[in-house]
């Protein structure tokens, strides 16, 4: 008898069989009971099956690359381990980094697991949610792979002991986390085009690769290996939000102006998130990459100008607040270092003034703001902290009700003057630091109204530890608020000059490269 | 715009003045961004203006060496951007101000480190 092989499935047929062919349309149940949250933001999607998933991939080829780049990621991380891979990096400083990126970022992907479950199991479409599926167990992997990485410093370094705490309670962790939930708590389709296209297509070069390059010049073998076992991922992340965009815009002329206002608000609400990376960038890498300016102008001047170009067929313009964006590339850094260097007493890794040569670097990158505006300030700071008088601020800042960030920003044509804009909703006073922010406040006043500020919370007495009473005589507020935080005073917080870390990382280093 | 949502979206405002046992006033020094922000503190409404200014500023701004050559006479004052003349022997509350207002003072003359505004 003669045998008869079948042939073998193509890609596209398979990925047909796998996926779409497992979707069912529901019969005896309604299909908006089933995906009840598909018409409340006005998105109008005609025809799901019109989504045209660009990797075509399915669950068994999966799991197949995700074990494979899971191996060779964690022989690294071993190597790194076993070899004391941290006393290699170019100088103690540089672990700061480290932290702001594990209590500020890795909680973020954790998010973002949950974000693309929920809206993955509310799409209709089986293309879309196939892909945001995978999305989700990839952030939750990423999510994974920084813990485990990171907690090699943890063994070693102060600060890193209690990110996940403090992801919910430090002042500046307020920002990444309201941003995530403000995006998870809008409907699926305003949160995959938050995160999907604005913060994964559109800034995701400004965020998740400085920190990884970043790793890489400055020999941080551990950090840069879950940046590369994410790369793959990340490319498959933009792709899906640039799609997914186009889809929607495709699906109906009726979206375009919902479509439109979100991105108005996710791209001011994102850049407002990288405050944060455009200051590790300048200050805190003791390699430096490239400046914060440099990567503006390379991956959103240049970059996202192609993209919305390319977008401007479907009748999407260039979100508002980009050209405010685009004025304060030259100012950003310096003012953001400046915040956590007077509240350096108050989060968990170390802050400090930039060296001479470090202002030599900032002056040749920044020749017509540094010396002008910022030299000033850390030669005063210097000098104060060799007399003895290191500089901490110890009044609490005034917030952004929108985006959190201490009230720092300046107006937009005067880097002098501090920018204040103030609305009115429902008799109170609140108050915003920038034109973006206010706007996205005046739209959903009754959203941002709620904003768990971290500063009006000590003030209303919800930042102490159980075992506090605030009418004792020695009550210490500011104290408490640090116990409350978990940050451990004079080891976790304050200058690098004077931490353990520094202490140690150099006798360390002395032990290992000598007798 | 209001938020959409999936049913009633009635919440109630974090921040209200029953929520603090003092309210809030903003403060921010013009010119003298070494200080990062605005600040954000407690105070009575039955304070005296000159208090905030003798009691709480030194505290607050003290550390900068522009202060010690504030003269307060010269001084400007602004509530919600705009200029005011406040009366030292009168109370916050006298002069209108409430839980989240924010005044911000500027020293003519006074332009921080180096005229760097810091």
């Amino acid at each position: 008898m003669d045998m008869k092989a079948t042939k073998k499935l193509g890609l596209k047929e398979r990925y047909n069989l796998m996926t779409r062919d497992l979707a069912w349309n529901p019969s005896y149940q309604a299909v908006k009971d089933v995906f009840p949250y598909m018409e409340y933001e006005g998105i109008k999607i005609h025809d799901w099956d019109k989504f045209e998933d660009p990797f075509r991939m399915t669950m068994d080829s999966y799991w197949k690359y995700q074990a494979e780049k899971e191996r060779k990621l964690y022989a690294i991380i071993d190597a790194f381990t076993q070899n004391n891979g941290h006393l290699g990096v170019t100088d103690g400083r540089y672990i700061n980094t480290l932290k702001l990126f594990l209590t500020g970022v890795s909680p973020l992907e954790y998010m973002a697991h949950r974000g693309f479950a929920h809206v993955g199991r509310q799409y209709p479409g089986a293309g879309p949610r196939v892909a945001c599926m995978m999305q989700s167990l990839d952030e939750i992997r990423h999510a994974q792979t920084q813990i485990h990485s990171l907690s090699n410093y943890n063994k070693h370094y102060n600060g890193f002991a209690d990110w996940r705490h403090q992801h919910d309670r430090v002042w500046y962790l307020s920002v990444p986390k309201s941003f995530f939930d403000d995006a998870v708590s809008a409907g699926p389709f305003e949160f995959i085009v938050a995160i999907g296209f604005a913060f994964e297509y559109v800034l995701t070069n400004l965020l998740f690769v400085p920190f990884i390059s970043g790793a890489a010049y400055n020999g941080d073998m551990g950090a840069m290996a879950f940046g590369f076992s994410a790369q793959s991922d990340e490319s498959r992340h933009m792709t899906l939000g640039l799609e997914i965009i186009k889809f929607i815009l495709e699906q109906d002329p009726d979206n375009l102006p919902i479509v439109q206002a979100w991105l108005d608000k996710w791209f001011w609400r994102g850049y407002r998130v990288l405050t944060l990376v455009a200051m590790m960038m300048d200050y805190m890498l003791p390699k430096r990459v490239m400046s914060w300016k440099e990567a503006w102008e390379i991956y959103a001047e240049q970059n996202g100008a192609a993209l919305f170009n390319d977008l401007a067929r479907y009748g999407i313009k260039v979100p508002k607040g980009w050209e405010q964006a685009c004025k304060d590339k030259d100012h950003l850094s310096h003012q953001a270092w400046n915040v956590f260097y007077n509240y350096g007493a108050a989060a968990p890794f170390h802050t400090w003034a930039p060296s001479e040569k470090d202002m030599e670097w900032l002056s040749a990158k920044y020749p017509e703001t540094f010396d002008k505006y910022y030299r000033p300030l850390w030669q005063h700071y210097a000098k104060e902290q060799a007399e003895g008088k290191r500089f901490y601020n110890g009044t609490l800042p005034m917030l952004c009700q929108v985006c959190q960030v201490p009230m720092f920003f300046t107006e937009p044509d005067d880097p002098t003057k501090v920018a204040y804009r103030e609305s009115e909703y429902k008799g109170m006073k609140y108050h915003c630091c920038s034109d973006g922010c206010k706007h996205i406040f005046d739209n959903e006043p009754e959203k941002y109204a709620q904003s768990w500020l971290p500063v009006h919370q000590i003030y209303q007495g919800n930042c102490f530890p159980e075992d506090v009473d605030p009418t004792q005589p020695d009550f210490n507020p500011l104290a408490e608020v640090l116990r409350w935080y978990k940050i451990r005073q004079g080891e976790d917080n304050m200058d690098y000059a004077d931490s353990p870390d520094k202490k140690n990382f150099e006798n360390w280093r002395s032990q290992a490269t000598g007798n | 715009m209001a938020v959409k949502s999936i049913a009633p979206y009635e919440f109630e405002q974090k921040d209200t003045a029953d929520k603090f046992p003092t309210p809030l006033l903003y403060i921010g020094w013009e010119d003298h961004k070494m200080f990062c922000a605005p600040f954000c503190a407690p105070m009575p409404p039955t304070m005296k203006f000159g208090d905030l200014v003798n009691g709480a500023l030194p505290g607050m701004y003290g550390a900068h060496p522009d202060f010690a050559r504030i003269d307060w006479d010269q001084a400007e004052w602004f509530m919600s951007g705009k200029p005011f003349t406040p009366d030292m022997d009168k109370t916050l509350a006298e002069h209108g101000l409430g839980h989240k207002s924010v005044i911000r003072f500027r020293t003519p003359g006074l332009t921080g480190l180096s005229g760097s505004c810091f």
